[in-house]
C-alpha cells in the first residue's frame, strides 16, 4: 500500500528545475512583449499571455506540490481536477431534469469509487468500473425516472463524461501503480513525464501557431489549430522528449515515439473537446484558470494520452 | 466569520460566476434585489453573491414553512443570514393541499415578525380563503417587510412566490408593487440565477454540483404613477432580457 517513494528524488528535481527555469524564461519573454506590443491586438495577446504564464506558475506549484508528497498528493490533485471537469463537462451538456439521479451517482459514486480504486492499486475493477458497471446500471437507473426524450443521447453523455473527465484522467494517478524494474524515478517519474510532454506540446502548438499559424486543420472546430503550430509544436516537444530519455525508462528512440505518442493523441483529444465546446457554442468550459479557461480546457490534451501511454508501459515495461 | 464561510461554501457548491451589469453603487444604497427562483439554493447564492459590505445590510425574504422547519434551517435562517420570516402556509393548511403547492402561492402573505401579531393575521385571512391576492393580510405581509427594512436594509425576495418546476419565468405576484407604493425610492436590482434549476431542482434533497451563474441586471426604479400590472411586466421583462444576454 505504500505508493510514497524516498525524497529528495534527483530525476524529478531535475525535471521540476527546468521546468521553473522556463518559466523564469517565460514570464521575461512576456514582461519584454509586454512593454513592444504597440497594437490593440497585440496588447490583448500579450495580455493573455502573460495571464497564461501568471496562472502556469500557480499550476506547477499545485502539481509540484502533490508529486513531492508522492502517491496520495497525486491522487488527491487528480480527483479534483476530474470532479471540476466533469462539472464543467455536465453543465454544458444538456441534461434533462429527469437525470438528476443519475448525475448525482456520477459524481459523488463513480468519480470517488474510480479513484478510491486507484488508490488501492485495485486494477481489475479500475480498469472496467466505468466502462462496465457505470454502463450496465446508469441506462436503467434513467429509465426508471421514466423520461424517454432523446433517451439514448442523454445516457450517452452522462457515460460519454465519465470516461472523459473521470476514466480517463484516473489513468495519470493510475501511472503510481506500474513498477518498471531498474528505473530511478519511481512511480511519480512516469506520470511527471507525461504530464510535462503533454502540456509542453500544448505551449508549443500555440507558441509556433501564434507566430507562423496560416493554414488551420479543422476551421469549423478550432481556428486555433494550424499545421504550422501542430508540426512545429511536435516536432519540438518530440525532440526534447527524446532528449528527456534519462528521466525515462525508456531509451531514447522509444523515448521520442512516447513523445509523438503523447502528442498525437493529446491533439486529438484537445480537437474532440473543441467541437464539443463549438456544438454547445461556448469558447471555454470554465472560468477557474485565468488565461486557459477552465480545468477541462487545460487537461483536454491529457485525458486521450494518460490511458494510451499507461498501456504502452505497462504492456511493453512492466514485468 | 461563519457568514464569510458559507458565503464561500455556497458559491462553490453552485460553483458561481457572477457577473455586474452595473455596479452597485454606492453600496450602502437601500435597494430590492428581485430574482427568478428555481431553488432552495437561491436566495443563499445571491446573498453569498453580493459584495460583502452590500452583504451586511441585506436580508433575504424567506419563507416560513420551508426555512423554520428543522433546527438547522432556523439557525441558518434567523442568525447567518438574518432572513425576514413569512408565513405562507396558511391557506394550504385550510384547503388541504400541500403546503409547498398551494401555500407558496403568497408572495408575500403574511409576516411572522416581532412587530406584529401573528395569530390575529391567520384569523383574518381564515375567513377569506380563496381570496388570493391582496387581502388584508398580504398587504399586512408588506408593511411588515418595509418596517423590517426601516431606513438602511436591503432584502432578497423571488416575486414569482414559488419556485418555478423547470425554470420557466412564473408570473410576477404583486408584494413587489405594493412595497414599491410604500416606499417608492427603493432601487430594484434583477438578478437572473443560470442552471440552478439542474443543480437543485423543486422536489431534489441533495444537489448535484454543476456551474451556474448570477447575473446582477441595472437597477430599476418605480416611475410615478406607473401602474401595477405594467411595473410588474416590465420588472419580470428586465428578467427576461438578463436571462437571453
Amino acid at each position: 500500500m505504500d505508493i510514497a517513494i524516498p525524497l529528495p528524488n534527483p530525476i524529478l528535481a531535475r525535471l521540476m528545475m527546468g521546468v521553473v527555469v522556463l518559466l523564469i524564461l517565460g514570464t521575461i519573454v512576456g514582461a519584454i512583449l509586454a512593454r513592444r506590443a504597440t497594437s490593440e491586438t497585440a496588447k490583448a495577446t500579450v495580455a493573455n499571455l502573460n495571464a497564461r504564464i501568471r496562472a502556469w506558475w500557480v499550476m506547477v506549484a499545485v502539481f509540484a506540490i502533490a508529486v513531492a508528497t508522492g502517491g496520495v498528493g497525486s491522487i488527491i490533485l487528480f480527483a479534483a481536477m476530474s470532479f471540476l471537469a466533469l462539472r464543467e463537462f455536465m453543465t454544458l451538456t444538456p441534461t434533462s431534469r429527469a437525470d438528476h439521479g443519475v448525475l448525482f451517482w456520477a459524481f459523488f459514486i463513480f468519480a470517488p469509487i474510480q479513484y478510491v480504486l486507484v488508490w488501492m492499486q485495485w486494477y481489475g475493477l479500475f480498469a472496467i468500473l466505468i466502462p462496465v458497471y457505470a454502463f450496465v446500471t446508469i441506462p436503467g437507473r434513467m429509465a426508471l425516472s421514466g423520461d424517454t426524450t432523446r433517451f439514448l443521447e442523454r445516457t450517452a453523455t452522462v457515460q460519454w463524461g465519465l470516461l472523459a473527465c473521470v476514466y480517463c484522467m484516473s489513468y495519470a494517478p493510475a501511472l503510481l501503480m506500474l513498477v518498471v524494474p531498474d528505473y530511478a524515478g519511481g512511480r511519480t517519474g512516469l506520470l511527471f513525464y507525461l504530464v510535462l510532454i503533454a502540456q509542453l506540446n500544448d505551449v508549443l502548438q500555440y507558441t509556433f501557431g501564434k507566430l507562423f499559424g496560416k493554414r488551420p486543420i479543422a476551421p469549423t472546430v478550432s481556428p486555433n489549430k494550424t499545421w504550422e503550430g501542430f508540426i512545429g509544436g511536435t516536432v519540438t516537444t518530440v525532440a526534447i522528449g527524446s532528449a528527456l530519455w534519462w528521466a525515462t525508462p525508456f531509451t531514447p528512440l522509444v523515448a521520442g515515439l512516447m513523445s509523438l505518442v503523447i502528442t498525437i493523441m493529446g491533439f486529438a483529444g484537445g480537437l474532440t473537446m473543441s467541437a464539443i465546446k463549438r456544438d454547445r457554442g461556448v469558447k471555454d468550459y470554465g472560468t477557474l484558470i485565468e488565461g486557459h479557461g477552465g480545468v477541462l480546457d487545460r487537461v483536454d490534451s491529457l485525458l486521450f494520452a494518460a490511458p494510451v501511454y499507461f498501456h504502452l508501459i505497462r504492456f511493453f515495461y512492466v514485468p | 466569520m461563519i457568514e464569510r464561510a458559507l458565503a464561500r461554501l455556497a458559491r462553490i457548491i453552485a460553483g458561481a460566476s457572477v457577473r455586474y451589469s452595473a455596479p452597485l453603487d454606492p453600496p450602502g444604497r437601500q435597494r430590492v434585489y428581485f430574482g427568478n427562483h428555481t431553488s432552495h439554493l437561491d436566495f443563499i447564492l445571491i446573498w453569498s453573491a453580493l459584495p460583502a459590505e452590500v452583504r451586511a445590510h441585506t436580508r433575504p425574504v424567506a419563507g416560513a414553512d420551508y426555512w423554520m422547519r428543522g433546527r438547522v434551517r432556523r439557525y441558518l435562517a434567523t442568525r447567518v443570514f438574518h432572513a425576514v420570516v413569512i408565513e405562507r402556509a396558511v391557506q394550504g393548511a385550510l384547503t388541504g393541499h400541500s403546503r409547498e403547492e398551494s401555500g407558496s402561492r403568497h408572495v408575500l402573505s403574511h409576516v411572522r415578525d416581532d412587530t406584529m401579531d401573528l395569530s390575529h393575521v391567520r384569523d383574518d385571512t381564515m375567513d377569506l380563503p380563496h381570496v388570493r391576492d391582496d387581502t388584508r393580510g398580504a398587504m399586512g405581509t408588506v408593511h411588515a417587510i418595509a418596517r423590517a427594512m426601516g431606513e438602511e436594509t436591503s432584502i432578497i425576495v423571488f416575486p414569482e412566490g414559488t419556485r418555478s418546476p423547470d425554470g420557466a419565468l412564473l408570473p410576477f405576484r404583486s408584494g413587489l408593487y405594493h412595497l414599491c407604493q410604500l416606499k417608492p425610492e427603493l432601487e430594484l436590482v434583477p438578478v437572473y440565477l443560470d442552471n440552478m434549476t439542474r443543480i437543485l431542482p423543486k422536489g431534489e434533497v441533495l444537489p448535484v454540483p454543476l456551474l451556474s451563474r448570477v447575473t446582477f441586471g441595472a437597477p430599476q426604479r418605480m416611475e410615478p404613477g406607473e401602474e401595477k400590472r405594467a411595473f410588474l411586466t416590465r420588472m419580470r421583462d428586465t428578467l427576461v432580457a438578463l436571462r437571453e444576454g
